[in-house]
């Protein structure tokens, strides 16, 4: 599956799009399809998400897994602070990106 | 310390406006991302991982305790409570607002100051020892200079768009703490005769391609000094290779036709340099050097009680020679067992700010090591620092030992990382945590980085680890024999590399077998430079 992510400009928080705006969850990501494209262009023109890309992800039970380490790595947070991640409760949470 | 004039301030304070407008437009779509993004690096800007960083220029890694707590207080207000020291001198924040970024910058301009110039193909921030002024074998204190080198570079007009970054470092001592030969331009200011003046060193750095840099002048007299850089820059402006972003750097340019054309060329630019008549009335100088007076050392020299092992311990370690009788050097490690190197909270910072402001003459130094020196402190109040600092978990008696560890951020916040770099320098420090062990291996730097761009200097460590990217997994190589220091070296790889256990298993390999071979006192740099890397590479592949 292909997902589509970015930053928000005013905040810079990691965001992904949801099939009708952005979510700071990965699990809330939805499947772009071959769509991702023009979704990227209308979405940025309108200063909704900054510098956005295409990524490939792999789905599962828990929701979307971003197919490359650095996109894990943006979807929790730095592995070195779990307080500061989306997780900060689950201790375990830094699993997911390895 | 150097106090900026009415001039300094005023661009200072132009230029926050100016983001401030910038930043207005950007948020309002007048400017597109491609048009904003060079204007929000020229001012320290820039998209990480998880947010916005802002990286804050701290001039030759000088300053006193009201910008100290200042930076506290941006990390509480704009930042998630903590900082990140780096090895160039500075502090960068991970989670900034761009909404909020002009104000974090005005604040930081109350102060005296600001992120210009620490992004982008200029001229960045000048690095320093962190000694200077205290050190008991400098020459002169490098800080007038580096000071000099600030404003002289701040705006150049012709050095807005280099090929390639820049970086220069000054140095007055023959030992060396700042890893001069590993910059853009290093100096190091010498005597000949008794008039003052500097060696010039071009073409080092690190990266994909490391470089140690050759001699281009050995004594360049004071009042020359900046026609000469200004034509070192002018070589390089003119011919550095914009072609190739990884050919771009002075290193490229001096390596490619030589030492001995690049001085050649140097010179010519030189004696047309030298008409213009850019170099500062000795007048001026005095007037910088004024800002850097010794301050009032009246203590008497008195040894302190070492009654307390843990305090003897740490005296021994983490606290050095000043010149003037009475006082001592404090180095103030950030590197806690298991911690993350360079860190440092909201709360640890101030009390580092009162301790410089209580016991150091109001001054505080950042060291290319990532940790923090008061530079002045009277030897009656080592025991008084001691105990503050241990309250705030800031006492690790582990300066240049194994777990002084260097690491860049890498995958935990870096865009540009192929390997993660801190957890690898928590668990080799963890691993020879044994305060004993440690110490009994004796000097030995380790540096890592996250990937060639070499920010954590792993090309300069005895013990160097660069993260790499081995079809998506991260992965480790090993280098041994690097120096920094006045015994520069670029290290070499070991052989294959390691996965993240793999690593801290090399590592202990590595030193185990320094323990078994080394003769008298060498550190671990030097028995390996005495057997060479076979018995090494035996012990780690075996
Ligand atoms: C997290 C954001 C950072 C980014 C995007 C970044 C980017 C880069 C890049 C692209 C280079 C290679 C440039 C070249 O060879 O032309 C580089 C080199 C370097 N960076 Fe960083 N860096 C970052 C953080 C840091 C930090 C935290 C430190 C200090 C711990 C640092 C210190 C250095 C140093 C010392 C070099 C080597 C310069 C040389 O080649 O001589 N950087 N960085
Ligand atoms: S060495 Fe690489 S991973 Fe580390 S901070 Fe520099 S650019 Fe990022």
């Amino acid at each position: 599956m292909k997902l589509l992510t970015g930053n928000e400009l005013g905040s810079g928080a990691v965001t992904w799009w949801t099939g009708s705006g952005w979510s700071i969850h990965v699990e809330d990501a939805v499947d772009v399809g071959e769509g991702g494209e023009s979704i990227l262009h209308a979405e940025e023109g309108a200063r909704r998400v900054n510098a956005p890309y295409i990524i490939d992800a792999i789905p599962t039970p828990e929701g979307p897994r971003p197919a490359h380490i650095k996109d894990r790595v943006r979807a929790l947070g730095p592995t070195v602070r779990p307080d500061l991640t989306l997780k900060p409760a689950d201790p375990a949470a830094g699993d997911w990106i390895i | 310390m150097y106090k900026y004039d009415n001039y300094d301030q005023a661009i200072v304070d132009a230029r926050v406006a100016e983001f401030r407008d910038q930043v207005n437009r950007r948020m309002a779509g007048e400017i597109t991302e491609d048009q904003f993004k060079p204007l929000r690096l020229m001012n320290g800007l820039y998209l990480q991982l998880h947010a916005y960083m802002l990286r804050v220029a701290i001039p030759y890694g000088t300053l006193d305790s009201r910008q100290m707590r200042m930076l506290a207080h941006i990390a509480r207000k704009y930042d998630r409570d903590y900082g990140h020291f780096t090895t160039r001198q500075n502090i960068q924040y991970n989670w900034i607002k761009l909404e909020e970024c002009a104000d974090l910058l005005e604040e930081l301009a109350s102060v005296e100051m600001h992120a210009i110039q620490t992004s982008g193909n200029c001229i960045r921030n000048i690095s320093s020892d962190q000694y200077a002024g205290a050190a008991a074998d400098e020459v002169a204190d490098p800080r007038p200079w580096a000071e000099l080198l600030r404003q002289w570079s701040t705006f150049h007009p012709e050095f807005s768009y280099l090929p390639r970054k820049f970086k220069i470092a000054v140095i007055a001592s023959p030992e060396d703490r700042a890893a001069m030969r590993l910059h853009d331009i290093g100096l190091e200011l010498v005597k000949q005769d008794g008039e003052l003046g500097a060696r010039v060193f071009v073409g080092g750095g690190m990266g994909r391609t490391p470089m140690i840099a050759p001699e281009i002048n050995p004594f360049v007299k004071a009042d020359d000094l900046l026609s000469y850089i200004e034509a070192c820059l002018r070589v390089y402006n003119r011919y550095g290779r914009r072609d190739n972003i990884y050919k771009a750097r002075i290193k490229i340019l001096v390596h490619e036709i030589g030492a001995d054309e690049y001085r050649r060329q140097v010179a010519e630019e030189f004696a047309h340099v030298k008409t213009l008549g850019i170099d500062p009335p000795l007048a001026e100088l005095e007037r910088i050097s004024a800002f850097f007076a010794a301050p009032a050392f009246d203590a008497a020299d008195v040894e302190p009680d070492r009654s307390d092992p843990d305090f003897a311990v740490w005296l021994d370690q983490n606290v050095k020679p000043h010149k003037q009788a009475g006082y001592a050097i404090v180095n103030i490690s950030l590197k806690p067992i298991g911690g993350i190197p360079g860190d440092a909270s909201s709360a640890q910072i101030d009390v580092m700010a009162d301790l410089a402001e209580k016991y150091s003459f109001d001054e505080l130094r950042v060291t290319h090591a990532q940790n923090i020196v008061l530079p002045h402190v009277a030897k009656r109040d080592l025991y008084t620092v001691w105990q503050a600092l241990r309250e705030a978990d800031l006492a690790n008696a582990n300066l240049d030992l194994i777990s002084d560890i260097i690491a860049c951020p890498g995958l935990d916040y870096c865009s540009l990382a192929n390997a993660r770099s801190i957890p690898i320098a928590q668990k080799i420090a963890t691993r020879f945590a044994d305060a004993e062990r440690q110490r009994d291996v004796g000097e030995l730097k380790l540096k890592i980085s996250g990937c060639i761009n070499a920010c954590g200097h792993h090309h300069a460590g005895h013990i160097g680890i660069l993260g790499v990217d081995k079809k998506g997994v991260e992965n480790y190589q090993l280098t041994l024999g690097g120096s920094g220091a006045e015994d520069v070296s670029i290290g070499k790889i070991t052989g294959p590399g390691f996965d993240e256990d793999g690593i801290v298993d090399a590592v202990e390999k590595a030193v185990e077998k320094y323990r078994e071979l080394r003769e008298g006192d060498e550190r671990f740099v030097d028995t390996y430079r005495r057997v060479g890397m076979d018995p090494f590479k035996e012990a780690i592949y075996g």
